[in-house]
């Protein structure tokens, strides 16, 4: 087992990520974020493996979804470069940000679906607005998505009809019926039962591999994430400390051996209660 | 303490012209959007019938209410000087040149206005506006230009309606309750109320009305904060701050146009 950030990037007393950018879908480097007073990125530098699953981890409050929001582009920071496949997000128009997140697919913590619009209507959004694609393909695709993530027979309900595991399946989805290079995930596993845990886990791995997606997924449970991470970055202080699930879980590290291992001990008490 | 004072003029002096500039953008965006493609007719009459259809039924009751209250309170008054003929005229008259065009804008405000501000607030809360910027899809397009357009729209046919209930609820107290010939109610009206002046005015006036709310209403919902007590001061604000608004621009018109 390696020690953590020691074979690739990111962490802080590492080489500048610049260096080995050709490796990285997504990179930041020396990113700076205060959002209310509170210091939430201090010279944060880290890199996302191009076509792996990297999850983000830390305490609440750490600044995940913060960060999928960073490299999403909606938030800046107050200083720092964020490039995602190869272009600096922090400094781009609105509308030259819209090009770059045609790329991108983004899974919302609640889904973010459109409440008013159908679970059909909601997949081919996207589709519509930026193909063209004529209604038939466009919902022989949206069938197919609803069939990759497990809900054939729920295009004409609204999002209020579905349960939070399928709500969380049907923006999957959304966010990749446009075929994306890379896909973000806000806590796809939150609020969920570990059958849905492990159905949404399930996708995002088959995703993964099957057409080679570079995810980045924000997520505070350990088993999961160690079983599909490639990269674990996880944030202390507003820095980020990266590597292999197996060098986080033997690293030299007080702060998140301690997380991971109290995690960890929880998720047990909470299996022995259930069970 | 006076660089204080100072610095706490500047900062409010930079938030108050910050502020001023993103109002300035957002209805640059809105008017932007709304004269290139794509015009997303579909999306607008969903709309027009969220704003215009679902008040139809308070402002049929509102204005045949306030019309029937008119003629029993013009006649009492007009009784005074022997001059009751003239019922038609102020009835026609108050309700055409300031009740119809102020009171459906009111009537509006607080029935679509405040359902708009919290529609859009909540979307915000519930990151809906961030999915559409995700999806590359600009939320002022999507979701705000249609809201707004629809409420530009839909205020003067309501103004229209809401007289036409008036002038019959002043007919039906003045002639069928207190005696009044029914052709001297008609032609008194006819009389009194020109094309040009007063239908052509209280159009404008509805019309600029229905632009102020639906800005007001999308705008402050909007720039929401994203949490429930958001959504809640983003629909209070848009009935307090639109209401005012809409009986102060009231005054600026009728002062500059006389209509």
């Amino acid at each position: 087992m390696s020690e953590p950030s020691a074979a690739n990037l990111g962490g802080r007393n590492q080489p500048k990520p610049s260096a080995v950018s050709a490796e990285f879908r997504i990179l930041l480097e020396d990113v700076h974020l205060t959002l209310g007073g509170r210091a939430i990125c201090r010279g944060l530098s880290c890199g996302f493996p191009r076509g792996k699953i990297t999850v983000l981890m830390g305490g609440s409050g750490s600044g995940k979804s913060t960060l999928l929001r960073l490299v999403a582009g909606l938030i800046r920071p107050d200083r720092g470069r964020i490039l995602v496949a190869g272009q600096d997000v922090t400094r781009l128009s609105e509308r030259d940000l819209y090009k770059v997140r045609e790329r991108i697919g983004m899974l919302f913590q609640h889904g973010a679906l459109l409440d008013s619009m159908t679970i059909f209507d909601n997949v081919a959004l996207p589709l519509r607005e930026h193909t063209k694609l004529s209604e038939r393909d466009i919902g022989a695709e949206v069938s197919r998505r609803l069939v990759a993530v497990g809900l054939p027979d729920t295009e004409a309900l609204l999002p209020r009809q579905l349960s939070g595991g399928m709500l969380r399946r049907a923006a999957l989805a959304r966010a990749i019926v446009s075929d994306p290079e890379i896909v973000l995930c806000d806590e796809p596993f939150s609020g969920l039962d570990p059958i849905n845990v492990r159905r949404i886990e399930k996708l995002l791995v088959g995703l993964n591999a099957s057409l080679g997606i570079t995810m980045v997924v924000t997520s505070h449970h350990i088993p999961s994430s160690l079983r599909m991470a490639d990269q674990i970055a996880f944030l202390i202080d507003g820095e980020a400390v990266c590597g292999t699930p197996e060098a986080l879980l033997s690293s030299a590290d007080k702060r998140v051996r301690e997380f991971l291992e109290a995690e960890h001990a929880a998720d047990v008490e909470n299996a022995g209660a259930v069970s | 303490m006076r660089l204080t004072a100072v610095e706490t003029l500047g900062l409010r002096t930079v938030s108050l012209v910050a502020h001023l500039g993103r109002i300035a953008h957002f209805i640059g965006q809105i008017a932007l959007d709304s004269v290139r493609p794509p015009f997303r007719f579909q999306r607008l009459v969903g709309e027009v019938f969220d704003v215009g259809v679902l008040s139809l039924a308070i402002i049929c009751l509102s204005g045949a209410t306030v019309g029937a209250v008119l003629g029993l309170q013009g006649y009492t008054t007009l009784s005074r000087f022997g001059a009751t003929n003239s019922l038609g005229a102020v009835v026609g008259l108050s309700l055409v040149r300031e009740l119809g065009p102020v009171l459906t804008a009111l009537l509006v405000t607080g029935r679509a206005g405040s359902a708009m501000a919290a529609e859009i607030a909540s979307m915000v809360t519930t990151e809906q506006l961030d999915g559409l910027r995700m999806m590359s899809i600009d939320p002022v397009d999507f979701i705000v230009k249609p809201k707004a357009l629809a409420m530009l729209l839909v205020m003067p046919m309501l103004n229209a309606l809401f007289i036409c209930l008036g002038l019959f609820g002043g007919y039906v107290v003045g002639v069928e309750l207190l005696g009044l010939d029914g052709g001297t109610y008609i032609s008194s009206m006819e009389n009194a109320i020109t094309w040009s002046d007063d239908v052509a005015g209280t159009l404008l006036k509805s019309m600029i009305f229905g632009a102020l709310v639906g800005f007001i209403a999308t705008y402050r919902g909007y720039t929401a904060e994203p949490t429930s007590a958001g959504v809640s001061a983003a629909t209070t604000g848009t009935v307090v701050v639109g209401s005012v608004t809409v009986l102060l621009f009231d005054y600026v018109i009728t002062a500059l146009w006389g209509v």
